[in-house]
């Protein structure tokens, strides 16, 4: 399968990534190539496999309902690139 | 690998503060560039003095005095954790890593933080935003990674343990061409609270050491069921720790040799193939019988492993988007260009081109084709472990098909680099336990490790071969490295 | 009904499907130990996950999963023994991680129902429709942006990250605005009566999406839909979707197409608006969350659930009207808050005679006192055996019915118990028949004018002898003694 440049760019927006328009170019011979190697396991036969998400099962049966965490708003916001009033200050965010 | 300094701590016949001092004397001009960041001289030997006192009071716990180096994607207290990235680079974590936690209250010192590849993410530690990490056993070329860092700060002693992280082989093929001994659990037998994630299901923190011995007693110390990592197994091994097996020997255990890594067709560098045979052979002469296994879909676990592992990374690295903590784009006019510029500028190529593949194979009409069918052969992966595990008690394998290459030498054809890979990232995708031994050196002096795997929770088992591997191979090798 | 002419006509018909979110009242967060206390100070509420540090991880809140179960169970749901959580993964100030832990393939509930009264009648007589649930599953709140009015810049409080969300999916099975504000205020009562959530939609607890198409009537296949976000009051609910589909038909009746796409209920303007923040289109990449293994829960715990669930607000009604012979009305006030609810239970369970009186008590006269006092029932601290103690006494004529409310808020604000108070506040009833007759024949003996103006026919003067007759008591006498005793004497 073979990648569009169009559509490396496309990823690149979900992805939040700005790729450089030279950058690009080569990104799509390098994810062709990536793709192309692991296109090999269309080899195998997986109608009835199960998928594995996890390769050792731990048991998992969650933790009680305890207030035992939490940072200060200093250990919060403290380390922010930009905070106003203890809060995180970004650019405008529309219809919210 | 002259002194066993470890022991000569434990017996008391060196003190932690001489070993300390002696740390801070050679980490002063960092030649290999092993440490991202470093501890202060005086509290470490304040430390040190510290556990000189528990020591002569009778009072020392496992690990009292051991300076340890922690790869720098494994959060602390008190020192920045980058993991290698410019958009951490001043990151200050306000918790620690349960593993450091665990090495701390078992009277280890932690001395720094060591160089790696950006998020864990390359097998040669080049691509930190300090710069690459040099192989002690020769400057030219590269430590091997991305634990590099932690694999060269031990050959280079400056520290006499070290924990690394491992997704693909990130622990194993480093230790093996720094010529150390490192570890890559069970999958959740080591808590993962705290490593910054590359990619979730297949991430382990793993103990690196120069000596068996000691890479079992840094494991003994941070293995167990952890409350902060839902994936952390509940189930402890019973008996004593690994450390405490090491001397049972391997007679009467049967160990797997699979055809596809030792084969004609893996390609294997000669100098390499003939160290993981000394491995061999060096088992069989301590009583453990020998048998070729096969382990069918070997051939495939890279391409699984890139597909799962791009895709978990593309949504761990979505939180570095210069809002809370880390790098954050100047010149951004709205929103969309806060995230994009910042997160151009501040991760790398190799990490980028992962989170485009990554979002790529999880996007809508793709997820089937890429990310769920890899899924599914990492269950035919796992298969091919379990029933070579019916017949044998562990399996021998080479670490990596060549030994530690020049610095830049691959850096352009991610694809080659990649398949560096090949022998490692299987065990990983089956969630076992596999180690890289020390087996002696190539004719340029070049050190190769040997591969054992186990089933799951077979550390111990792994320990006592790994054991017997490196009394032979490097009393062999002594006069050669 | 009202909206279906005024808006559909004969014409058209609307479908509408709801995507309900119900936060959870636990003391902490779905995967971190963090506060989820309302209305704290902004960033005060964050553990190191719910900020997206590197290295943090989550863990399953098992008090959750409990009331998501119950909430399930009470919409008729199959539950799974084992749910998986997935990743939705998008780019927001407010979601930390970058992506959201929710469930996808395999969610906790599915296949519920919930009837809910169409007509008008709340309580349930008239109408009903059965609305089909989807699915029901767990995931977890995001933060607050506020915008600065004025300002290029919002700010970001991360307090509600990781608050314990249910999602509950609705069938397109809502046919108008009416039927959704319906349905929004019949799981409002649910979640209330299970005691798994505030179920406040001013303070967000509560709030809905609705997907919304219109179609001529008689078509079986669906219009084109879209969806309404953020919808915040049970009134919006129905004015946003009666806006949309009015909008909808519209664009139909002018020969012109509906367009997918997501839009917001302007309330000052009255009309719907697409949204402009979500230009770029969504593609969640939805993956099963490799940090949280698969979540058991096994058939003994759902059946410990079940059995530990809370009746109903229906359920109660129908106990009440057809066991209990309590009035309509009456049975739909005590209903309306389970705290209500659970107090004229426990006060039937002290009363022995029919639950009606205690009814009339609760209805007529506590909900006075406590409205009056500005008391919740949980904070006017009367136990329902002290409430049932206060009935008696007016019940065997021991106070008056004035005196047995006065009772009441001196229990409220004093916490003196009915007895102390009756005495200290002298509010015993002469009941003393011999006692009430002197006081009847003095009244009489000091106003022969009133007795003739009486005996002349002026029947309205016996108000007035009861008034003197009970003023000369100090108010204590028994007004219904004073009544029989007077006119006894004055027709005599």
């Amino acid at each position: 399968m073979s990648i569009a440049k169009t559509e490396v760019e496309k990823v690149a927006r979900l992805a939040r990534l700005e790729v450089e328009e030279k950058r690009a170019e080569k990104l799509v011979d390098e994810l062709d190539s990536v793709l192309e190697y692991v296109g090999k396991l269309d080899e195998l036969d997986t109608d009835d496999v199960e998928p594995t998400t996890h390769p050792v099962a731990a048991e998992h049966t969650g933790r009680d309902d305890e207030v035992n965490e939490g940072l200060t708003v200093e250990q919060v916001v403290g380390h922010a690139p930009d905070q106003q009033d203890g809060q995180f200050r970004v650019p405008k965010v529309v219809d919210e | 690998m002259s002194r066993d300094i470890l022991k000569e701590l434990r017996a008391g016949e060196i003190s932690s503060l001489e070993v300390i001092d002696a740390i801070i004397e050679a980490a002063q001009d960092d030649v290999f560039n092993a440490f991202v960041s470093l501890v202060d001289p005086s509290e470490l030997r304040e430390q040190a003095r510290g556990a000189d006192r528990a020591r002569e009071a009778g009072e020392a716990r496992p690990l009292e005095g051991w300076p340890v180096a922690i790869k720098d994607n494994i959060c602390t207290r008190n020192l920045t954790t980058t993991a290698g990235s410019k958009i951490l680079e001043d990151f200050e974590s306000p918790y620690e890593a349960t593993a450091v936690q665990r090495l701390r209250d078992a009277g280890a010192i932690v001395v720094g933080k060591t160089n790696l590849d950006e998020f864990g993410m390359g097998s040669s530690s080049e691509t930190s935003h300090i710069g690459p990490v040099r192989n002690p056993a020769d400057p030219d070329r590269v430590a091997g990674g991305s634990s590099g860092g932690s694999a060269a700060a031990l050959a280079a002693e400056l520290a006499l343990g070290a924990l690394g992280s491992d997704t693909g082989g990130s622990v194993r093929q480093p230790a093996s061409h720094c010529g150390v001994v490192g570890l890559k659990p069970t999958y959740g037998r080591v808590s993962r609270n705290g490593l910054i994630a590359y990619a979730s299901s297949l991430d382990q923190i793993g103990p690196m050491a120069s000596t068996v011995e000691g890479c079992a007693r840094l494991f003994d110390a941070i293995a167990g069921h952890d409350d902060r990592d839902a994936t952390s197994l509940a189930v402890e091994p019973a008996g004593p720790g690994c450390a405490d097996v090491l001397s049972e020997g391997v007679d009467g255990m049967t160990v797997g040799l699979p055809e596809e890594y030792l084969g004609e067709a893996s390609r294997l560098d000669p100098q390499v193939r003939s160290r993981v045979e000394a491995a061999i052979e060096a088992l069989e002469e301590a009583g453990a019988e020998t048998t070729s296994v096969s382990l069918p879909h070997t051939e495939y676990a890279v391409a699984t492993y890139y597909l799962i592992a791009t895709a978990e990374a593309s949504s761990n690295l979505a939180r570095y988007d210069g809002v809370r903590f880390g790098r954050r784009a100047e010149d951004a006019d709205d929103l969309a260009e806060l995230y994009k510029k910042s997160r151009a500028e501040g991760f790398g190529d190799e990490v980028k081109r992962r989170i485009i593949l990554g979002t790529y194979v999880l996007s809508a009409g793709y997820y089937e084709a890429y990310y769920e069918k890899a899924q599914k052969v990492r269950t035919l992966i796992r298969r091919d472990f379990e029933s070579a595990f019916e017949e044998v008690d562990a399996l021998v394998a080479p670490v990596a098909p060549t030994p530690a290459w020049t610095l830049g030498e691959k850096r352009d054809d991610p694809l080659e680099m990649y398949l560096e890979d090949i022998f490692t990232t299987s065990a990983n995708l089956a969630g076992i336990p596999a180690m890289s031994v020390p087996s002696g050196t190539t004719d340029q002096g070049l050190p190769v490790g040997t591969q054992l795997l186990g089933p799951a929770l077979s550390e111990p088992v792994l320990f006592r071969l790994a054991q017997k591997i490196f009394e032979q191979c490097n009393d062999e090798a002594s006069g050669r490295g | 009904m009202d909206d279906l002419s005024d808006i559909l006509g004969d014409e058209y018909e609307a479908v509408i499907g709801l995507e309900v979110h119900c936060q959870l009242d636990t003391a902490s967060k779905l995967f971190s130990g963090a506060s989820t206390k309302y209305g704290a100070e902004p960033n005060s509420q964050v553990a190191p996950l719910d900020m997206g540090l590197p290295g943090t991880l989550p863990v399953v809140n098992r008090k959750a999963v409990e009331y998501a179960v119950r909430a399930g169970l009470a919409l008729r749901c199959d539950v799974r023994n084992e749910t998986k959580f997935a990743r939705k993964n998008y780019f927001y100030p407010d979601l930390p991680k970058g992506y959201q832990i929710s469930q996808h393939r395999a969610p906790l509930c599915e296949n519920g129902e919930l009837v809910v009264p169409i007509d008008g009648d709340p309580l349930g007589d008239g109408d009903v429709r059965r609305v089909g649930i989807q699915r029901l599953h767990l995931e977890e709140d995001a933060g607050k942006s506020t915008h600065l009015k004025g300002q290029p810049h919002s700010l970001v409080d991360l307090n509600r990250c990781g608050v314990p969300l249910i999602e509950i999916v609705s069938e397109p099975d809502l046919r108008t605005p009416a039927e959704a504000r319906a349905y929004m205020k019949a799981l409002r009562d649910i979640v209330v009566f299970l005691d798994i959530s505030d179920g406040e939609m001013s303070e967000g607890s509560l709030r809905c999406d609705a997907n919304v198409s219109v179609r001529p009537s008689g078509d079986e296949a669906f219009g084109t839909r879209t969806e309404l976000k953020n919808i915040n009051s049970f009134k919006f609910v129905h004015d946003g979707i009666a806006a949309e589909i009015r909008r909808q038909i519209e664009l139909l009746e002018a020969g012109e197409s509906v367009e997918q796409e997501t839009r917001l209920y302007d309330v000052d303007a009255g009309r719907t608006r697409p949204m402009r923040s979500k230009e770029e289109s969504h593609d969640y990449r939805y993956f099963p969350e490799p940090d949280l293994p698969v979540f058991t829960v096994d058939k003994e715990w759902i059946e410990e659930i079940r059995a530990n669930l809370p009746a109903l607000p229906a359920e109660r009604r129908r106990m009440y009207r057809e066991a209990w012979n309590v009035g309509r009305d009456d049975a739909g006030v005590l209903t309306g808050e389970p705290a209500l609810a659970n107090f004229f239970e426990a006060s039937v369970a002290h009363w022995s005679g029919d639950a009606q009186t205690v009814a009339n008590w609760i209805v007529n006269q506590w909900l006075r006192v406590l409205n009056d006092t500005g008391h919740t029932i949980d904070e006017a601290g009367v136990e329902p055996g002290e409430f049932v103690g206060v009935v008696e006494l007016v019940e065997d004529r021991v106070i008056s019915q004035n005196a047995g409310q006065t009772v009441l808020e001196e229990m409220i604000t004093t916490g003196r118990d009915a007895e102390t108070i009756v005495d200290d506040e002298g509010l015993r009833q002469m009941t003393d028949a011999g006692a009430i007759e002197s006081l009847v024949d003095d009244v009489l003996d000091d106003n022969p004018e009133q007795v003739a103006e009486y005996r002349g026919g002026n029947n309205n003067v016996l108000g007035w002898f009861i008034g003197q007759v009970m003023q000369a008591s100090g108010g204590s006498a028994d007004p219904k003694i004073v009544r029989s005793l007077l006119q006894e004497k004055l027709d005599s």
